[in-house]
């Protein structure tokens, strides 16, 4: 259940981004998650909401924009959605020197900060 | 009264830069770090056993750290060996990362290790996910666990070095069908080497040994199709601009948007507008960089 850590990585980072912002609550946290990422989105919601809790998040709303899978082969550059499970085998030569386009992202896209916030940000650190 | 902030910003960016610190220190040390990914019972504790002797018989000095939910018992096997050997309870946590993981070596590893083996968590789904700033990642499977463990966890074994299988005198007996076994293999990690052990009768002990003292000497792993990344060529980073480069690793997540059919030679070279930039993109590339963030301070290896 790595979801937890990973919630809970998510929580320190906005909770440092509103300090940065002089954020006193938020309202949702916009987090893309890769098909490949490695992530169970209704895993890491349950968590979200715990590791919320006693946090300037306290009550913000999680987002989970799922990142479909995209391979593109390098020699013959055909591009396709390998799925899940993936199958990174190029669909066209066979070859195995596919890049991965999109799918493994695990990031916090976009913060919606709610309750006071100041007209201009505070300063870092 | 609502605002928003574009963060852009990798959920294991603090993981990854202490792996990328780690593995960086343990570069300079001639230390090659291998992390070993596998399901409980399915023999890693044995094929470690193996290595670490034939590192002994060998007279390569190496090191091995275990990580255990709750007991001493793999420590306790692997020390017999007489290599040196730490172990880590993670008081249920299911994975090792590598903040943690760098605090434990600290003061600990021995000088002149060549290569280090890092028995994570048994369990194929979280540990998948953290890097430990290891140079070689071994995912194991028994042949007791079916040909179509790769397919169920595609992470564990796509993002392998070297995939590894263990208890091979047993195949027969379970009906163990290697064909399918490599094909599968092959699907989620095109041109991954597959070596096959048994601990048991001997078969391919020494291999995963050897396959680290290759990388310590220079050898390049194989590059999982999955931790390729679009990004072209790093380019070297002019010393007067490390402090506002961001590192080639975020930015080859940093564009997702849907992706028409045509080429896409300029595609993730688009839209820059200002966001906000942490610090933790900063510094990823700089080996040895200090660490503006609040990593947990550790001695120096
Ligand atoms: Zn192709």
């Amino acid at each position: 259940m790595h979801e937890m850590s990973i919630a809970a990585a998510v929580v320190e980072q906005v909770a440092d981004a509103a300090v940065r912002h002089g954020a006193t609550a938020v309202a949702t946290v916009r987090l893309e998650v890769g098909e490949l990422a490695g992530v169970v989105p209704e895993a890491l919601a349950f968590c979200f909401a715990l590791a919320c809790a006693g946090t300037v998040l306290e009550g913000a709303a999680l987002e989970t924009l799922g990142v479909a899978a995209l391979a593109r082969c390098g020699p013959c550059a055909v591009e396709w959605r390998p799925g899940m499970p993936p199958d990174l085998l190029c669909p066209r030569c066979g070859g195995p020197d596919a890049v991965l386009l999109t799918g493994r992202e695990l990031r916090v896209r976009e913060v919606e900060w709610a309750g006071t916030v100041p007209s201009a940000p505070a300063p870092p650190s | 009264m609502c605002r928003s902030s574009d963060l852009r910003q990798a959920v294991l960016a603090r993981n990854d830069d202490s792996a990328a610190l780690l593995r960086s220190e343990l570069a300079a040390r001639g230390t090659v770090a291998v992390n070993l990914l596998s399901s409980p019972g399915s023999g890693k504790t044995a094929l470690l056993e193996g290595e670490l002797a034939a590192a002994r018989e060998r007279g390569v000095p190496v090191a091995a750290l275990t990580a255990d939910l709750a007991t001493e018992n793999d420590a306790r096997r692997l020390a017999r060996t007489g290599v040196p050997v730490q172990q880590i309870l993670t008081g249920g946590l299911c994975h090792l990362e590598a903040v943690m993981l760098r605090g434990y070596l600290a003061g600990w590893l021995p000088p002149g290790t060549r290569v280090l083996f890092l028995e994570n968590v048994g369990n194929l789904v979280c540990p998948a996910v953290y890097d430990l700033g290891e140079s070689l990642r071994v995912t194991l499977a028994s042949v007791t666990e079916g040909e179509d463990k790769p397919l169920k966890y595609p992470t564990a074994f796509g993002l392998a070095q070297v995939v590894l299988v263990t208890k091979t005198d047993l195949a027969a007996a379970v009906g163990f069908d290697e064909e399918a076994f490599l094909e599968n293999v092959a699907r989620v990690n095109p041109g991954v080497e597959v070596v096959f052990t048994s601990a048991r009768d001997g078969r391919g002990t020494g291999a995963l040994l050897e396959r680290a003292l290759a990388v310590q000497e220079g050898a390049v792993p194989h590059r999982p199709v999955l931790a390729r990344t679009p990004e072209p060529a790093p380019a070297p980073v002019p010393v007067s601009a490390v402090g506002r480069v961001p590192t080639v690793h975020e930015h080859a997540h940093a564009h997702t948007h849907d992706h028409p059919a045509h080429g896409h030679d300029h595609a993730h070279t688009h839209d820059h507008t200002p966001h906000d930039h942490d610090h933790r993109h900063d510094h990823g590339s700089a080996a040895g960089a200090p660490h503006p963030h609040g990593a947990p301070v550790v001695d120096p290896l």
